[in-house]
C-alpha cells in the first residue's frame, strides 16, 4: 500500500504547521521521518494515519483516500505508551477484539504477541506497573498482533535505555521482514542511520529532502540537513 | 429536662438488642437508597459516558444543567415528584405517592446528576489520554464509551459512593413524597426528624449513630478503593 501525499498542509490560526508537503513512500522497508524539534514530524505522522485532518491537500494510500477502513489496516505506537488499565494480555486482547477476532483467538494471539516481545512472564501483570521499556514493547506487541500493513511509530524510544531501544529496533527490523511497512519518527540521527531505508527530512513544517538513507547521510542536499546530521543547531 | 446520658444509654440498648422497630426503619432506608443508587448509576454511567464521548448540538447545555442539578435542593426534588405523582398530577393514576417507590424516584432524581457529572469527568480525563490510541485501533464511539467506563471503574465506585452518601442522608424529598408513614415509608432520617420533635431522643439518637456509622463505612470504603486502585496502577 504505497503512500502519496499531495500538497498536504495543516494550519492552526495563522500558523502553518505542515506546509504543502508532496511525497511518495514505497510500501516496503523502514521510512524515517527526521528533523529537529518542532519540525512537524509527529503531525505529519498523525496526518498519514488519519488521526488529524489536513486543512489542505490529500493523503492517498494505494490511490485511495485515507478513511477508517484503511486506518484499520494500520497500527500506531505513540511516544508515550498508551495502555489501558488492564493486564498486559488484556491490552492486546482488547485491540484484537476491536478488529473482530473471536474470544479464543484473542487469548492465543495475545500470549503469542507477548512471547515475541519477551513479556510472556508479565501476561497477567497490570500493564501500567511495567517499566517504561516494557510498556513500550507491550504497545509494539499490541500493534503487531493486529497484523498491520503499515506500522507508524512516533519517537518510540525517546525516553528508553539503550537495551530497550535495541530490543525495539530489532522488532521493527523483523517486522519489515514480514512485509510490514514501518514509518518511524525520530530526532535521533543514530537511530535513523541504523534503521532507515529512506529519510524524510522536515524543517519548519516543510519537506526539505526525501532521499534513500545512504545518499541522505553521504550527500545531504540542504544546509539544514547537513547541519542536523553533523549535530549542529538547526534554527 | 431531658437526661442526655439516659437517652444515650437507651439508644445504645436499642442498637445492642437489635430493636425490631429500629431494624425495620434501617432496612427500609437501605432498600430505598440502594435501589435508587443502583438505578441512578445505570442512568448516570450512560449519560456521563455519552456526554464525554459524543458531540451533538446542545451537549454543553445538557452538561451545564447536569452540573446545576448536582446542587438541587432535596425539598425541590421532593416537590417535583409530589406534583408528578399526586392525584392531580400526570402520573397520579399510578397511585405511587406515599410509597417507597415514590421515595426511590425522588432519590434517583437527586443522585443521578451527581453520578452522571462525576462519570463525565472521569471519562473525559481518560479520553484525553486514550483518544488517539483508541481511534488508531479503530474503536467506534460506543466502544469508546464502554472502554472508558470499564477503565474508570475504580473512580466510578467513588461516584457511586458519593451518590449513596447523598441519598442515605437525605430527608426533605423522602419526607414530602413518602409522608413518613409508620411501617410503610419511615426511614432513618425522617424518623430522626419526627422523634426529635416528639422528644423521643433515644430512638433518634440510635438512628443518628447508625447513620454516622454508615457514613464512616462509606468513607473507609472510599479510601480502600483508592488505595487498591493506586496499588495496581489502575488509577
Amino acid at each position: 500500500m504505497p503512500l502519496e501525499l499531495r500538497n498536504l498542509s495543516l494550519e492552526t490560526g495563522s500558523r502553518r504547521l505542515v506546509d504543502r508537503v508532496d511525497l511518495k513512500v514505497q510500501d516496503r522497508g523502514i521510512t524515517v521521518i527526521l528533523g529537529p524539534n518542532g519540525a512537524g514530524k509527529s503531525l505529519l505522522l498523525r496526518l498519514m494515519h488519519g488521526l488529524i485532518e489536513p486543512t489542505e491537500g490529500v493523503i492517498l494510500w494505494g490511490n485511495a483516500p485515507m478513511d477508517d477502513k484503511i486506518r484499520r489496516r494500520q497500527a500506531m505506537v505513540f511516544q508515550k505508551p498508551v495502555l489501558l488499565r488492564r493486564t498486559a494480555a488484556a491490552n492486546i486482547a482488547y485491540a484484537l477484539g476491536l478488529r473482530g477476532r473471536s474470544r479464543s483467538e484473542r487469548t492465543t494471539r495475545a500470549l503469542q504477541a507477548l512471547e515475541l516481545a519477551g513479556l510472556q512472564h508479565h501476561a497477567f501483570t497490570p500493564a501500567r506497573v511495567l517499566s517504561g521499556g516494557e510498556q513500550q514493547r507491550l504497545c509494539l506487541a499490541r500493534a503487531l498482533s493486529l497484523d498491520p500493513e503499515v506500522l507508524f511509530l512516533d519517537e518510540p524510544t525517546a525516553s528508553l535505555d539503550p537495551a530497550s531501544t535495541l530490543a525495539i529496533e530489532r522488532v521493527l527490523i523483523d517486522a519489515t521482514h514480514r512485509g510490514i511497512k514501518v514509518i518511524v519518527v525520530t530526532h535521533d540521527v543514530g537511530q535513523a542511520r541504523r534503521l532507515a531505508q529512506d529519510i524524510i527530512f522536515l524543517h519548519h513544517g516543510r519537506l526539505i529532502e526525501h532521499q534513500p538513507a545512504l545518499r541522505f547521510f553521504e550527500r545531504p542536499l540542504s544546509d539544514a540537513a547537513r547541519g542536523f546530521i553533523s549535530g549542529g543547531l538547526v534554527l | 429536662m431531658l437526661d442526655l446520658s439516659q437517652a444515650f444509654h437507651a439508644a445504645l440498648w436499642q442498637i445492642a438488642t437489635l430493636d425490631p422497630q429500629l431494624l425495620e426503619i434501617i432496612g427500609l432506608s437501605l432498600k430505598v437508597t440502594l435501589t435508587a443508587v443502583a438505578l441512578a448509576s445505570l442512568i448516570g454511567f450512560a449519560v456521563g459516558g455519552i456526554l464525554a464521548v459524543y458531540r451533538f448540538p446542545g451537549r454543553g447545555a445538557v452538561a451545564a444543567i447536569l452540573n446545576a442539578l448536582m446542587g438541587l435542593p432535596p425539598v425541590v426534588a421532593g416537590l417535583i415528584v409530589y406534583l408528578l405523582l399526586s392525584n392531580a398530577g400526570p402520573l397520579g393514576v399510578l397511585q405511587l405517592l406515599y410509597t417507597p417507590v415514590a421515595m426511590i424516584i425522588a432519590q434517583v432524581i437527586l443522585v443521578t446528576p451527581i453520578i452522571a457529572a462525576l462519570t463525565r469527568q472521569t471519562c473525559e480525563d481518560l479520553l484525553e489520554e486514550y483518544r488517539d490510541q483508541l481511534r488508531s485501533l479503530g474503536a467506534s464511539s460506543a466502544e469508546i464509551v464502554t472502554t472508558l467506563l470499564w477503565d474508570g471503574r475504580y473512580r466510578l465506585i467513588t461516584a457511586v459512593l458519593a451518590g449513596f452518601g447523598r441519598a442515605i442522608a437525605e430527608v426533605g424529598a423522602v419526607m414530602i413524597v413518602g409522608g413518613n408513614i409508620d411501617h410503610v415509608t419511615r426511614t432513618m432520617t425522617t424518623t430522626i426528624a419526627l422523634e426529635t420533635s416528639k422528644g423521643n431522643i433515644a430512638l433518634a439518637l440510635a438512628l443518628g449513630m447508625i447513620l454516622l456509622a454508615i457514613a464512616l463505612s462509606v468513607n473507609v470504603a472510599l479510601m480502600g478503593v483508592r488505595r487498591l486502585a493506586s496499588r495496581f496502577a489502575y488509577a
